[in-house]
């Protein structure tokens, strides 16, 4: 039987909610779907799939403000819906675009966004570029320079580990203005994917059913979104709620995990009896029990945050970024362990769960970024408290 | 996050702090002081912890969950929230009865007879402090293995045998015990729960010391102990029952017992003050600790506002005890390790007089106390995950025929 975890922390609404999700990812989007894509298209991208979720269930535009096109609804409810794209693995944009792209662009260009989401919440995907070569996913280590004034520019150079390039039909661009440094200078600015010059080409990646990409700018030309060269704060924004909904996404992806190794744990016989009464392989399930419990709980604490206004939220998103980076590695792996010689095989789905963790885990900041970073707050709030 | 008070939540509170400010000193910050773990220091915590709750019993608050007919407030869970969290502002000798009271008390609400819970005033008022007689060199884990024989003599139970790890047994008037009076029949069947006193020839206490030196548990020798047979709750035979009701209910109280501990902030400015935070690999492992003490808090406060709204809570204790064991003591060793050579010395020597060095040396308190780590994974793995149980060798054949390591 199929393991049911108690779930008295959500309103009856939004488990309404998660079960009306569950059931559009599970008819549409089995793993089968992410696995066909995989061997098919290697693209990480099912443009029908994607179709149907925007159309039909309205994904692309849930966080989007109603009077963009969007849904209304907050960070929460897009939550819950990339926690369902997780847990299936779903080969859609979904991350990139609502709770990526979307994000960055309310963030940096504010009272202007509308222009900019309508198209997202219509289902026109987008992704954001700003990650360089040195794989640095603080935007501050930015070195690509835009050329020319005023709100249409050019743009000569790369980005790399670009998520969802090729199902984007923009992409949104993080480029300085010429001899700034750090978070001085930094800008926003949007490429059509048939602008001239660009080229994104898909990397041969360890996550599988969803692979990172270059992107790569030759003469291409490219509009401001947002006042140029003041994009900072707004791009960390943005970054920093991307953050916690890629965790929440692992929640989904962690909790299937769990479900699979427990369900597998009891219905797999060796030595006349059930593995899962050996203690050996009980106790295993129980520490995924403990991983996934302290994970649920730290990336809800920062979503939470963000729609509550907890000037702490940013803060809490290191917590659970660099909670669940580990732990889903953790337990993607013990849960392999625990299904034997078949979580080990090409044909078994858990492998392509290893693999979604090692890249969420590495994604918007490893657990080494995010702890050195709360260190370095926990300090300097003490030395202010002190002055 | 916690929720703003109701009206009559903030009432409460507002009477709470009031009768505090009035009893108790409020907690103040200073240099750290070494722990003294002397019989002497001992016996004097002892002595407060009584006088402490002689005061709230005579101020009304006791036993704030407690029905008014057995000497309590008849207040509410979120009452005692409420009162745990402005108490944990002053300085007062909590814990050392509360842990009698949270476990013996509710079990003679629950199985007692009248005359068995004309015990319950005494033991609020702290005149009668009560000790928990459970564990024996050879039921550990396996409770239901108490070999301590109990015979009915007449209208008297009387009892032979040996209980360890038993708390405070050298202060305590009562006990209450765990027994097999039946051998004949399944282990589980032939276990009594009975109250005794504890102030009787043939009651031989002596303290176990632990590896960090303390003598907070005992070893007691039980030779021709006697008690009234009316005073075995649920009758001869029938002790399984309260037994495991008695262990549910420290279970619970160890999971909301243990207050998130800040000290990860702490560790944080004195690795920022001595200039060990310019070392990137400390500053990771701080990071880590610091987070991990925000998943704990979080993870309490989910526990907590499933009780403020009168829902279960949707995650099992266990995953908390098993944390706030295994954090615990990374921090510990982390703070240690951040000490360098300093961390070789102890006491009064160490930095920060050594509580870090304390907290490596009293592992066990939590990683075996109130259940094995291991016993709680199997809970875990039992309860939450309905995973299925291991084959038993000792559920139908008869006590005296069971396999023993002796």
């Amino acid at each position: 039987m199929a393991l049911e975890l108690a779930e008295h922390n959500l309103s009856e609404e939004r488990l309404e909610f998660r079960d009306t999700l569950r059931r559009f990812f599970e008819e549409h989007a089995p793993i089968t779907e992410a696995r066909r894509v995989m061997e098919e298209e290697g693209t990480g991208h099912s443009p029908a799939l994607w179709t149907l979720a925007s159309e039909e269930m309205g994904l692309a535009g849930i966080a989007i403000p109603e009077d963009a096109g969007g849904q209304g609804f907050g960070l929460k409810e897009l939550a819950i819906a990339v926690s369902e794209a997780g847990r299936h693995l779903a080969p859609i944009p979904l991350f990139a675009s609502a709770g990526l792209a979307a994000r960055v662009v309310q963030h940096v260009a504010g009272e202007s966004a509308g222009g900019w989401l309508t198209p997202i919440a219509e289902g026109h995907a987008a992704t954001v570029a700003w990650v360089e070569a040195d794989g640095d996913w603080d935007p501050a280590a930015t070195t690509l320079e835009v050329e020319g004034a005023g709100d249409d520019v050019t743009l000569e150079g790369e980005k790399h580990f670009v998520l969802a390039a090729g199902a984007a039909e923009r992409i949104f661009v993080v480029a300085r203005e010429p001899g700034t440094h750090c978070d001085e200078g930094l800008g926003l600015f949007v490429v059509e994917d048939d602008a001239p010059g660009l080229v994104v080409e898909c990397r041969e990646s360890v996550d599988l059913t969803r692979p990172v990409w270059t992107v790569r700018f030759d003469g291409t030309p490219a509009k401001a979104v947002g006042p140029r060269g003041a994009a900072a704060s707004g791009i960390r924004a943005g970054l920093d709620e991307a953050t916690a909904l890629l965790c929440a996404e692992m929640e989904g992806g962690m909790r299937r995990v769990l479900e699979t190794a427990v369900d597998y744990a009891g219905d797999r016989f060796q030595f006349s009896r059930p593995i899962g009464s050996f203690q050996a392989v009980k106790h295993k399930c129980a520490d995924l029990l403990i991983d996934y419990e302290g994970s649920r709980t730290a990336s809800d604490g920062a979503v939470v945050a963000f729609d509550e206004g907890d000037p702490e939220a940013s803060i809490l998103t290191s917590v659970a970024k660099s909670h669940l980076g580990p732990a889903y590695v953790r337990m993607a792996t013990e849960s392999g362990q625990i299904q034997g010689g078949v979580g080990y095989t090409w044909e078994y789905d858990a492998h392509l769960f290893f693999r979604r963790a090692l890249a969420s885990k590495a994604i918007l900041g490893d657990e080494s970024t995010h702890r050195d970073r709360l260190a370095r707050h926990v300090a300097r709030e003490l030395e202010g408290g002190q002055a | 996050m916690r929720r703003e008070d109701t009206k009559d939540e903030a009432a409460f509170r507002a009477e709470v702090r009031a009768w505090l400010e009035a009893n108790a000193k409020p907690r103040v910050a200073g240099p750290p002081q070494a722990l003294d773990h002397s019989p002497e220091a001992e016996a004097h915590h002892w002595e407060a912890a009584k006088v402490w709750q002689r005061k709230k019993y005579e101020g009304g608050w006791a036993a704030i969950t407690w029905p008014t007919e057995y000497g309590g407030r008849g207040g509410t869970p979120i009452q005692q929230m409420i009162w745990n969290e402005e108490q944990s502002h002053f300085d007062v000798p909590a814990g050392f009865i509360a842990a009698s009271l949270g476990m013996i008390g509710p079990a003679l609400m629950r199985f007692g007879t009248e005359e068995q819970k004309a015990y319950l005033p005494a033991m609020l008022r702290g005149d009668e402090v009560w000790c928990q007689l459970f564990s024996e060199p050879e039921a550990g884990s396996d409770l239901a293995a108490v070999r301590t024989r109990g015979e009915v003599d007449g209208d008297e139970l009387v009892i032979n045998g040996q209980k360890v790890w038993t708390t405070s047994a050298n202060f305590a008037e009562k006990g209450f015990i765990v027994l097999r009076t039946n051998v004949d029949v399944a282990k589980h069947d032939g276990i009594s729960f009975a109250l005794i006193d504890m102030r009787q020839p043939g009651v031989e206490v002596r303290p176990l010391v632990t590896m960090r030196g303390d003598r907070h548990f005992n070893e007691v020798f039980l030779t021709d102990v006697r008690t009234p047979l009316d005073h075995v709750v649920n009758g001869l035979d029938r002790g399984w029952p309260v037994t495991t009701f008695v262990l549910m209910n420290e279970g619970a109280f160890i999971g909301t017992s243990n207050p998130v501990d800040t000290s990860a902030t702490a560790l944080i400015r004195h690795a920022h003050e001595t200039g060990r935070l310019d070392d990137p690999v400390a500053r990771e492992r701080l990071g880590e600790a610091w987070a991990r003490e925000r998943v704990l808090g979080q993870l309490q406060d989910r526990m907590k506002g499933a009780l403020l709204d009168g829902r279960m809570p949707d995650v099992d204790g266990s995953v908390l005890k098993i944390l706030i064991a295994e954090w615990g003591h990374g921090r510990a060793e982390l703070a240690t390790w951040l000490q360098g050579a300093g961390g070789l010395l102890a006491g009064a020597d160490a930095p920060e007089a050594g509580l870090w060095q304390d907290k490596v040396l009293s592992r066990g308190l939590i990683s075996v106390g109130g259940g094995t780590l291991e016993v709680h994974r199997n809970g875990l793995g039992e309860r939450a995950l309905r995973l299925p149980k291991e084959p038993r060798f000792d559920r139908d054949a008869a006590f005296k025929d069971l396999k023993t390591s002796r």
